[in-house]
């Protein structure tokens, strides 16, 4: 765990969009095996992560691709087996699941099949999420899918920064990472380092706001409307603690434990539906290890068990708000009285 | 007809042919009393898989299939090694992780080994795009059955190694050609409404040869010219060749249906069983190259010999693979990542726990 570290004075202010393109652009730069693939990522594909990249590095590492999802996957996965630091753009995540048979039997499994004798550092990113009414099929939150998997991590940024210094983590790893970039993130700003100190490692939560009552624990979009959560709680006297998880998987349960077993109480957040989900793992987790001090159980907050519907107004309701969050912290002060555990303060 | 190469080397071959022979003979015998889990064999192909990756060259890879074992033998790796891995043992190729469906030895050419039917196709196209985008001269080398064109990926993987003129070699090992439609007691494997293979070939415009699998010289030919059109940088190559299905290989499990192979076979017509006449007495590519062999003047006597060898190879094979030890337990929780302080905490409790 590394606690949020203010933002050095000089720290630019970039787009999650930009970050991204920042840590394409330099890990291009650093190692020629890096080659990007993916449909239309010559002219920047759908939301602009790859513009502009053809031209510093031309068509032979920036490589659009057909529409198969599936050989695509496998081709960098080939490739990796043979020296390249493929990095996968998949449009949408739904369309992840075109790819499962590359990445789930292959990619996440070559190293252990074999014996150790073949990595694939592969970098797969992926945007979803819901949000401005794009449907079903453009839309979910399927990240417990391949957090499922062993030998696949997966890493899921919530700001600018860490969406720069993850990736570049990602991009480094010898192993395949699913790099989760939520699309309602894009276009906002924060401060971000660039260069090698920034990189972000895989596998380790951040503190974005410290408490003593009730720890928040998410990741991605999500992890912003904690913060939001949190403000709405202040307001009332309740100092919420909020864990961004940065990465799924392998997730950092250190950092969760030692909240937890201060605060007593947690709510998990994400927009991902309930069932079978991040939540479950991460409250089994509590149980198994904090399940001494818990004053309340563990709560789970996430979109409800249906697609993600299209209609904006239907949308609003499916995602989980600040306030959701805010009751669920509520239902776990009401379950039991603000005491902090035996022999210490609250 | 024999490949047009040296004598030595059309004797290494047979003699490679006929260590493959034995080698699946000796393992579906040693199935009959240890668990080996689903396997498949290469009896009968010999003389598509032998020559063909005879003129494989260092830094070239190959990506093959559940049916791997000839493959791996053709290019040199221990069967000893292979059988220990099949067997689950430590000495195993893959530290007993993989099996028979997952041989693998890289330093031999063999990165991994899917058993995902159509799996190693996109997989061999992006080591062919990592050859061609380094600018190093290697072949990637793709082996499947007939059965890998149902799946789309072989349309997606055509596709981009045509568009991107990759050196890759799509070798389809046809076995099915008794194994046709779907008769009783048989695994059908060919499903296709397509009359020929290569009319899922043509409509990419990349070059393609049907070729009989048991006839080495014309598998020599085919993928002579194929590793030339690669190396020059002019794409890729689908190959198809024909073989009858082994009789033992028609049921979902191999069984011994013909008995062990009798080299004799090749120069005594009077010695073949009736009622394996049709297989030994023609079909057979290992007693078709050996008939090819004697004809060209090579002794009988000299057959046999290598014959023998085989057999006490493969039986000196079973015995270490019977005598290794298990891995250890631990063995399971390692080389899940590279970064061997994750295999040590991955597991319910995730990192540090």
């Amino acid at each position: 765990m590394t606690a949020a570290s203010a933002a050095a004075p000089a720290a630019e202010q970039l787009r999650t969009i930009d970050a991204i393109r920042s840590a394409l652009r330099d890990e291009l730069a650093a190692d020629p095996s890096v080659v990007v693939l993916g449909e239309d990522v010559t002219v920047g594909g759908p939301f602009g992560a790859t513009a502009g990249l053809v031209d510093e590095f031309g068509e032979a590492r920036i490589r659009n691709t057909p529409i198969s999802e599936g050989t695509v996957v496998g081709l960098a996965v080939g490739a990796a087996a043979r020296g390249l630091r493929p990095i996968v753009e998949i449009m949408f995540i739904d369309f992840a699941t075109l790819a499962m048979d590359q990445l789930v039997n292959h990619a996440a499994k070559l190293r252990y099949m074999s014996g150790g004798q073949l990595g694939i550092p592969l970098t797969i990113r992926v945007q979803g999420g819901a949000s401005g009414a794009f449907g079903a099929h453009h839309s979910q939150s399927l990240e417990a899918w391949f957090a499922h998997v062993p030998g696949l991590r997966v890493v899921a940024p919530s700001t600018p920064a860490d969406a720069y210094g993850l990736l570049r983590s990602a991009i480094r790893d010898p192993d395949p990472v699913l790099v989760l970039e939520h699309r309602a993130l894009y276009w906002g700003r924060g401060p971000v380092d660039t260069g090698d100190a920034a990189i972000v490692p895989i596998g380790r939560a951040a503190v974005r706001r410290t408490g003593r009552d009730v720890t928040l624990i998410s990741y991605s979009r999500m992890a912003q409307t904690a913060l939001a959560a949190a403000e709405l709680l202040a307001a009332d006297g309740i100092e919420a603690e909020v864990i961004d998880l940065r990465t799924i998987s392998p997730l950092d349960t250190d950092a969760i434990v030692e909240s937890v077993r201060r605060t007593r109480r947690a709510v998990v957040a994400h927009e991902a539906v309930v069932p079978f989900g991040v939540g479950a793992e991460i409250a089994a987790t509590i149980g198994e290890r904090a399940f001494d001090v818990l004053a309340a159980p563990v709560e789970r907050v996430g979109a409800p068990f249906t697609p993600p519907p299209a209609s904006p107004a239907l949308e609003a309701a499916y995602v989980p708000d600040a306030a959701a969050i805010a009751a669920a912290a509520r239902r776990t002060l009401e379950a039991s009285p603000r005491t902090g555990p035996a022999g210490e303060a609250s | 007809m024999l490949p047009p190469i040296p004598r030595a080397a059309q004797l290494a071959q047979l003699r490679t042919m006929l260590r493959i022979r034995r080698f699946e003979e000796a393992l579906i015998e040693l199935a009959q009393t240890h668990d080996v889990g689903h396997f498949h064999v290469y009896v009968g192909q010999e003389a598509t898989g032998v020559p063909a990756l005879a003129l494989l060259e260092d830094g070239d890879v190959a990506y093959t299939t559940h049916r791997n074992h000839g493959h791996l033998i053709a290019r040199g790796v221990d069967p000893a090694a292979m059988l220990a891995e099949i067997l689950g043992r430590a000495t195993g190729t893959n530290k007993g992780k993989g099996g028979t469906l997952h041989l693998a030895s890289a330093r031999h050419g063999f990165p991994t080994t899917s058993s995902s039917v159509g799996g190693p196709l996109p997989i061999a196209v992006g080591s062919a795009f990592a050859f061609a985008q380094t600018g190093r001269d290697r072949v990637s080398v793709c082996l499947f059955g007939d059965g890998a064109l149902e799946e789309g990926a072989w349309h997606e993987a055509a596709n981009i190694a045509a568009l991107r003129r990759l050196p890759v070699i799509f070798l389809c090992e046809n076995n099915s050609l008794e194994a046709l439609g779907q008769k009783a007691n048989e695994y059908p494997s060919s499903t296709l409404a397509s009359p020929r293979l290569t009319d899922l070939v043509a409509p990419f415009g990349i070059p393609f040869a049907i070729v009989d699998g048991t006839d080495a010289g014309a598998v020599h030919a085919a993928m002579t010219e194929a590793i030339t059109r690669a190396r020059g940088g002019d794409g890729a190559t689908f190959i198809e060749t024909q073989t009858v299905r082994w009789p033992g290989s028609r049921p979902l499990w191999p069984q011994l249906v013909t008995g062990r192979t009798d080299v004799r076979f090749a120069w005594d017509d009077a010695a073949i069983p009736d009622a394996h006449r049709a297989w030994f007495g023609g079909q057979d590519a290992l007693l078709r190259y050996v008939r090819e062999l004697v004809a060209a003047g090579v002794p009988n006597d000299e057959v046999v010999a290598a014959d023998e060898a085989a057999v006490r190879e493969m039986e000196a094979a079973v015995a270490f693979a019977l005598e290794s030890p298990y891995p250890a337990p631990e063995e399971a929780f390692d080389d899940v990542f590279g970064d061997p302080r994750l295999n040590a905490a991955v597991g319910p409790q995730g990192i540090g726990a």
